[in-house]
């Protein structure tokens, strides 16, 4: 009686492994595929060898898209926008938060309730367009930046992280003499790191994958994002990158090349920082869930 | 800091005690008391200004830019300046032939989302639960998170590929099997598997890590007594794990259909095209096409402003049926 148990249990645990290794496999394959067909000789790639890991090697592809002046632009532009919006996403965030998670802040309430009726209703795209339109960001690289200022989300992750900071320490910092800004910066601050890199990490990823305020506001191709230029290249099929550089049995070759080359270079960088950032989402993940 | 608090809720009753009194002397006196926390709180309202100011900006005028859904807008004359048509927009919406349709698609994608992609996350946190802490269960989130930090452009820009009938994967192997390649991005009956699919594909390992906070957080000691009762493992899950795990799938569940109207729009602006808008087209995509694309910016305010409202109605009126079923709510 017992060793059928035991063997139940032991089938049980089998059956939970290979669930799981389907799952690595099925998260990953359309990842290693990419690259496998992005470094792979265009013959092999062409002649349809390629289904795990790469056959042959070639650097063409990736040498198409760095030689592409466009392409830096755009990736320049993503790293522009990344970098500022989230230096503004957490300024914003944290100035908001910090007052909202004091107790004693007579508006906290209000203000609470102010920016949490945005979650649930807003006025829409067309309205936010003429708005846009009418402060003159149409086309400037603000568009991307101030309209998007503060995530409620993350205001309210972050004010339960402050809730957990000792009102002791506050205290003491102002028979000290020290007000609220300086608390914030003094003592808050440093002892907040963990969900500063929270909201780094979620504004940071935001930024670099959004395409959609960018397909609306800005027109203008020296502004555009690295997303949006991908659009073109995967979606659309309109930049046709390896157009003036190779003759036509090439050309048709590396066009299709190009693109897996192009989604390597846009994944690359987040997929080389997000296991490092884990535990900090997974918390972040935690304490909204709690009370949001 | 306790003498101020104090004083305080002191103030705070004087000015209920003095309401009795008259209209000025209560209005006096809540001015005094608000001076008195402007004072008091002059730094945190400092930090607040901007980020107050901002959502004043960009959120409420916004909301009350909305009332070009009942006017005849045209950007020369401003919004105040267009003439007032009443309903006229939602009339003209209801009797086009696309309301039906768009609604269909919405509530469609949506009830396909909650039978298929619901479920998912909380059986892969269920399995991983029962993995013991361990490199290979880290390396199992790890890389179930992955999907997640793909950016929807790279993920439909690998669908176009992988399904292209030029040497995409799928019709290879489909070739290779012996049927005929498929051209999916343009076959309307594929667009819903397709598109459910893949948000699957992206946000299971992602939408777990709710369900597996909540779950680290039960009671061991529940586990140890079923054991000593001779539950099995099955039992156990029945018993203890899943309803511990109630109340978080409960106010997913809520979040979820409270965002029913809202189906991810950046997604199927980039998947749909004219041959497959008969299933895929659905409100803020057509709110864009029509609207900004179009420039008919009354029309689409209105069609967005209908779709935000159902929304709102529905988040309240599921929230309000849950708190009276199960005594769980948002708020």
């Amino acid at each position: 009686m017992l060793d059928i148990g035991r063997l139940k249990r032991k089938i049980f645990d089998v059956f939970i492994y290979i669930i799981m290794c389907l799952v690595i496999v099925i998260c990953l394959y359309p990842i290693v595929y990419v690259f496998s067909m992005s470094i792979s000789s265009p013959l092999a790639v062409a002649k349809q060898e390629v289904w795990l890991l790469p056959k042959g090697f070639s650097r063409g592809a990736y040498k198409l898209v760095f030689d592409n002046p466009d392409i830096w632009r755009a990736y320049y532009n993503t790293i522009w926008y990344t970098l500022i919006g989230t230096i503004v996403n957490v300024i914003m965030t944290v100035a908001l938060a910090y007052p909202l998670s004091r107790k004693s802040f007579f508006a906290r309430e209000p203000i609470m309730f102010f920016i949490t009726f945005t979650m649930f209703f807003s006025g829409g795209i067309i309205p936010s367009f003429i708005l846009i339109n009418k402060l003159g960001l149409y086309n400037t690289r603000w568009a991307l930046i101030i309209p998007g200022a503060i995530g409620v989300f993350y205001v309210i992750i972050a004010r339960t992280y402050f809730e957990t900071i000792p009102e002791s320490l506050i205290e003491s910092a102002k028979l000290d003499g020290a007000n609220e800004v300086t608390i914030l910066w003094k003592i808050i601050m440093p002892l907040s790191m963990p969900i500063i890199a929270v909201l780094i990490l979620f504004y940071a990823v935001g930024h670099w994958n959004s395409y959609f305020s960018a397909l609306i506001y800005l027109p203008n191709q020296k502004l555009q994002p690295l997303q949006l230029y991908l659009v073109k290249i995967l979606i659309e099929n309109t930049q046709d990158l390896a157009a003036n550089m190779l003759p036509g049995e090439q050309k048709s070759l590396a066009t299709m090349q190009i693109k897996y080359a192009v989604i390597m270079v846009a994944v690359v960088p987040i997929l080389c920082v997000y296991p490092f950032l884990q535990k900090y989402f997974v918390k972040g993940v935690m304490i909204g869930a709690i009370k949001a | 800091m306790f003498n101020k608090y104090v004083n305080n809720i002191a103030s705070n009753k004087y000015v209920n005690n003095k309401a009795a009194e008259g209209p000025l002397i209560k209005v006096q006196s809540a001015l005094s008391w608000l001076c008195r926390n402007i004072a008091r709180d002059k730094y945190l309202i400092l930090l607040v200004l901007f980020p107050v100011i901002y959502f004043i900006v960009f959120h409420y005028i916004p909301m009350y830019g909305v009332i070009i859904a009942f006017k005849d807008f045209s950007p020369s004359k401003g919004i105040l300046g267009s003439p007032w048509v009443g309903l006229r927009w939602f009339y003209e919406f209801f009797n086009s032939n696309y309301a039906f349709r768009l609604i269909r698609n919405v509530l469609l994608l949506n009830l396909y989302n909650l039978v298929w992609g619901f479920p998912i996350p909380i059986m892969f946190a269920l399995l991983l639960n029962e993995l013991k802490n361990g490199l290979f269960k880290r390396i199992v989130q790890t890389v179930s998170y992955l999907p997640h930090f793909i950016s929807v452009v790279v993920i439909v820009g690998m669908v176009v590929i992988f399904l292209s009938p030029y040497g995409g994967i799928i019709n290879v192997i489909i070739e290779k099997l012996g049927y005929k390649s498929i051209n999916f991005m343009s076959k309307p009956e594929w667009f819903r598997t397709i598109y459910i699919a893949t948000g699957i594909w992206q946000e299971f390992g992602w939408n777990s890590i709710i369900y597996l906070a909540a779950l680290s957080s039960i009671d061991p000691q529940l586990y140890e007594a079923a054991k000593i009762d001779g539950a099995s493992r099955w039992k156990q899950v029945i018993h203890i794990t899943l309803p511990g795990l109630a109340p978080t799938i409960i106010i997913l569940f809520i979040l979820q259909v409270g965002r029913m109207m809202k189906v991810g729009f950046e997604k199927i602006i980039l998947m749909y095209n004219p041959a497959t808008y008969e299933v895929s087209d659905v409100i803020s995509p057509y709110v864009y096409r029509v609207g900004l694309l179009g420039g008919e910016f009354s029309f689409a305010s209105a069609v967005d402003l209908f779709n935000s409202v159902i929304n709102f109605i529905l988040l309240v009126s599921v929230n309000k049926l849950s708190k009276k079923l199960t005594d769980i709510a948002l708020w």
